[in-house]
C-alpha cells in the first residue's frame, strides 16, 4: 500500500465506520412489499390472506377518497387495519400506551399496475414498550405481517396457491 | 497522525479475520435477495418506484461495482435508501450480480466499468458557482437532493426521477471522483441527467464540479443525513373528563383545528359482534387533507401513519388520551425531508391532546 492509497483508503474507513455508527434507521423497522398486481386485486388477496393467518380484517380506510374530494390528484391509497379480537380486547388492559398502536395495519399504495404493501415492523414495538413477555407477541406479529406480505406477493406471482 | 494509523491498522485487522472466520457459503440467489430486499422501492426490474431506476443501460454504464457495493453496505442516511449491515459479503456480490444482468444488450455483453481511485484535481471555489448555475437547480442548492421519492407515480412533480443528494455521506463514500466525473461528462440517457460536455462545460469546469461536490465531506453533518431522535413513542395525557366528554372535546378540537372529522369507533369495532363494543375505549379519525397531501407528496410510506387517530380509553378509573408519536417514528422512514412534517404532526397531536383535556 503506497501512502496515497492509505490516505484514500482511511478515508473511506473513517467515513464507512462513521455511517455504521450513526443511529440511523435500518433495513428493517418496515416490511415493504411490492406486488405484481393491479390495486384492486392486491386488495383482495390482502384481506383473504389476513384471514387465512388467523388474523381479522377489522376496517378498511380508503384514505384516497378524502384526497380525491379535497381536490388532490392521487392513486389509490388505503389503509387494512387487523389484529386478533383476544388481542385487542386484553392487551390494552394491560399495556393502555399500546392501544395507541393497535389495530395493526398495512397501507396499501398503487404504482401504475403494481402494488405496494408497507407495513411498521412489530418488532420495532419491543423499543417502546420493554416489559419482556410482551417479546413473544411481538415477535408474531412480526412473523404474521412479512407471512402476510410475502404470501400476497407469492400469490399473485403464482408461486403459492 | 500515528494514532490515527495504528487505529486503522487494528480495524484492518479485524477486517481481515472477519474475512478468515466467515463460513463457506453455498452460491447465493441474488434474484431472490434483490426480490427480499430491494424491489419494493426500486421496483422489480429496476425500473424505479419508491426508489431510483437501477436498470437503465445508462446507469450500469457509468457506476462501479465498488460503488454499488458500497451503496447497498452504507444506504443513504436522511434519503429513505437504507444501510443493509445484515447482508453477508456474498449476498451482496449475488444482488450486485444480479443487478448487472440487467445490463446486457442482445448485441453486447455488459462488464461493469472500473474507475481508478486517484482523485480529481480542480478548483473547488469554481466549481461551486458552476453547480449553483448549472446544477442546483435539480441537485438542491447545497447539493441535497430533489424532493420526494424515486420515480414519479401517481403525484404530479417535476423531474421524472428524483435528483440523487450529492452531499450525502452514504453517496461521497460510495463514488469516487473519476465515477463522478465520468457520470458529468457521458450524462445518462433517457433521465433528466445530461452530459454537461455536450451542454458546454470544459473538462476542467467538470473537473473543477467534481472538487467541489467532493468537498461536500468536510462539511460534515449534512442536514439530508440527520435523523430525529426524540422520547417516547407515544404521546400520552390524563384526562378529567369521562370518556363520551373527552371524545365531545376531542371532536370539536379537530373541527377548530381546521382537521376534517373522519370517524369516531371503538377500539374493538370489527372484532366482535356489532352491540357488543367496549365503549370505553374510542378511536377518532381526523385528517387535514392539505397536509397529508404535502406527506404523501414527500413520501407515500408516511400514511402508515395517517389520517391522525386520537384514543380514548379508561383504565384503572383514568381515561387517558393518547396518539402515536410521529416524532419518535420519524426515524424508521430514514427520510429528513419528513423530519419537519413528523415534529409538526407531533405538535398539532401535543395541541389537540392538551386542548382535549383542558
Ligand atoms: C435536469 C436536472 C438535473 C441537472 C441540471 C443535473 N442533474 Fe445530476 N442527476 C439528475 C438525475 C435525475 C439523476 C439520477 C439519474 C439516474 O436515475 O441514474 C442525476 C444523477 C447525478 C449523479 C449520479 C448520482 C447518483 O447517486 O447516481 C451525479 C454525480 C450528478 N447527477 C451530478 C450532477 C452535477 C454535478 C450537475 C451539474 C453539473 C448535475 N448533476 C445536473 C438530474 C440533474
Ligand atoms: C426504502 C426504499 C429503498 C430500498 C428498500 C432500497 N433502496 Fe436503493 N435507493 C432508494 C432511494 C430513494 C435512492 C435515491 C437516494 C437519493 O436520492 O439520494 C436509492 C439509491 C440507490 C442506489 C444509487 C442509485 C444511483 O443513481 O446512483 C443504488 C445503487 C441502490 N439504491 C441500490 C439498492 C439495492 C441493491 C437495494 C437492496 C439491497 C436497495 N437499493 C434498497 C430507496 C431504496
Amino acid at each position: 500500500m503506497n501512502g496515497k492509497m492509505i490516505k484514500q483508503y482511511g478515508r473511506w474507513l473513517v467515513v464507512s465506520l462513521g455511517l455504521l455508527c450513526a443511529p440511523l434507521a435500518g433495513a428493517d423497522e418496515l416490511i415493504m412489499v411490492r406486488v405484481h398486481s393491479t390495486f384492486p386485486e392486491t386488495m383482495t388477496t390482502l384481506q383473504e390472506v389476513i384471514r387465512k393467518q388467523g388474523y381479522t380484517v377489522s376496517r378498511v380506510q380508503r384514505v384516497d377518497v378524502g384526497l380525491t374530494k379535497t381536490g388532490y390528484k392521487t392513486a389509490e391509497y388505503r389503509v387494512v387495519f387487523f389484529g386478533k379480537p383476544k388481542e385487542i380486547d386484553e392487551l390494552p388492559s394491560r399495556y393502555p400506551k399500546l392501544a395507541a398502536y393497535l389495530p395493526l395495519k398495512v397501507t396499501v399504495i398503487a404504482e401504475r399496475d403494481e402494488t405496494l404493501l408497507v407495513s411498521l415492523n412489530p418488532i420495532l414495538l419491543g423499543d417502546f414498550f420493554l416489559q419482556p413477555e410482551l417479546k413473544k407477541t411481538f415477535a408474531a406479529w412480526e412473523k404474521a405481517v412479512r407471512n402476510i406480505l410475502d404470501r400476497v406477493r407469492m400469490e399473485e406471482e403464482g408461486l403459492i396457491k | 497522525m500515528l494514532r490515527g494509523h495504528n487505529l486503522m491498522y487494528r480495524i484492518l485487522l479485524l477486517v481481515v479475520i472477519a474475512g478468515l472466520v466467515q463460513p463457506v457459503q453455498a452460491a447465493v440467489d441474488g434474484a431472490r435477495l434483490y426480490t427480499q430486499n430491494c424491489a419494493a422501492c426500486h421496483g422489480a426490474k429496476g425500473a424505479g418506484g419508491v426508489g431510483v431506476p437501477l436498470s437503465l443501460h445508462d446507469f450500469l454504464d457509468s457506476i462501479s461495482d465498488e460503488y454499488l457495493r458500497k451503496t447497498i453496505r452504507l444506504g443513504r442516511p436522511g434519503r429513505v435508501m437504507p444501510a443493509f449491515r445484515m447482508l453477508s459479503d456474498d449476498d451482496v456480490n449475488a444482488i450486485v450480480q444480479h443487478i448487472r444482468s440487467w445490463g446486457h444488450k442482445p448485441e453486447r455483453v455488459h462488464t461493469a466499468p472500473v474507475f481508478s481511485a486517484q482523485s480529481v484535481k480542480g478548483d473547488a471555489l469554481r466549481g461551486k458557482a458552476l453547480f449553483a448555475k448549472n446544477c442546483a437547480s435539480c441537485h438542491g442548492a447545497n447539493g441535497e437532493g430533489g424532493a420526494g421519492t424515486g420515480v414519479t407515480m401517481s403525484r404530479p412533480r417535476n423531474l421524472p426521477i428524483l435528483a440523487p443528494a450529492l452531499n450525502n455521506p452514504g453517496f461521497l463514500a460510495a463514488a469516487s471522483d473519476e465515477m463522478i466525473k465520468a457520470t458529468l461528462m457521458k450524462g445518462r440517457d433517457n433521465t433528466p441527467m445530461a452530459s454537461f460536455l455536450k451542454q458546454g462545460l470544459s473538462e476542467q469546469d467538470i473537473n473543477d464540479v467534481v472538487a467541489y461536490v467532493r468537498a461536500y465531506e468536510r462539511s460534515s453533518g449534512a442536514k439530508t443525513a440527520e435523523v430525529l431522535t426524540s422520547e417516547s413513542a407515544v404521546i400520552v395525557r390524563e384526562s378529567p373528563y369521562s370518556v363520551e366528554e373527552t371524545v365531545a372535546n376531542l371532536k370539536s378540537t379537530i373541527l377548530g383545528n381546521n382537521f376534517r372529522l373522519i370517524r369516531i369507533q371503538p377500539l374493538d369495532q370489527g372484532f366482535v359482534d356489532k352491540g357488543k363494543e367496549n365503549k370505553s375505549r374510542i378511536m377518532v379519525y381526523s385528517c387535514n387533507f392539505n397536509f397529508l397531501n404535502e406527506a404523501l407528496k414527500v413520501d407515500p410510506r408516511v400514511g402508515l401513519f395517517l389520517p391522525c387517530r386520537v384514543t380514548v380509553m379508561e383504565h384503572k378509573g383514568k381515561v387517558l388520551v393518547m396518539t402515536v408519536n410521529p416524532k419518535r417514528l420519524s426515524a424508521i422512514f430514514n427520510n429528513s425531508e419528513l423530519n419537519r412534517l413528523c415534529e409538526e404532526m407531533s405538535k398539532i397531536y401535543v395541541e389537540m391532546l392538551e386542548e382535549a383535556v383542558l
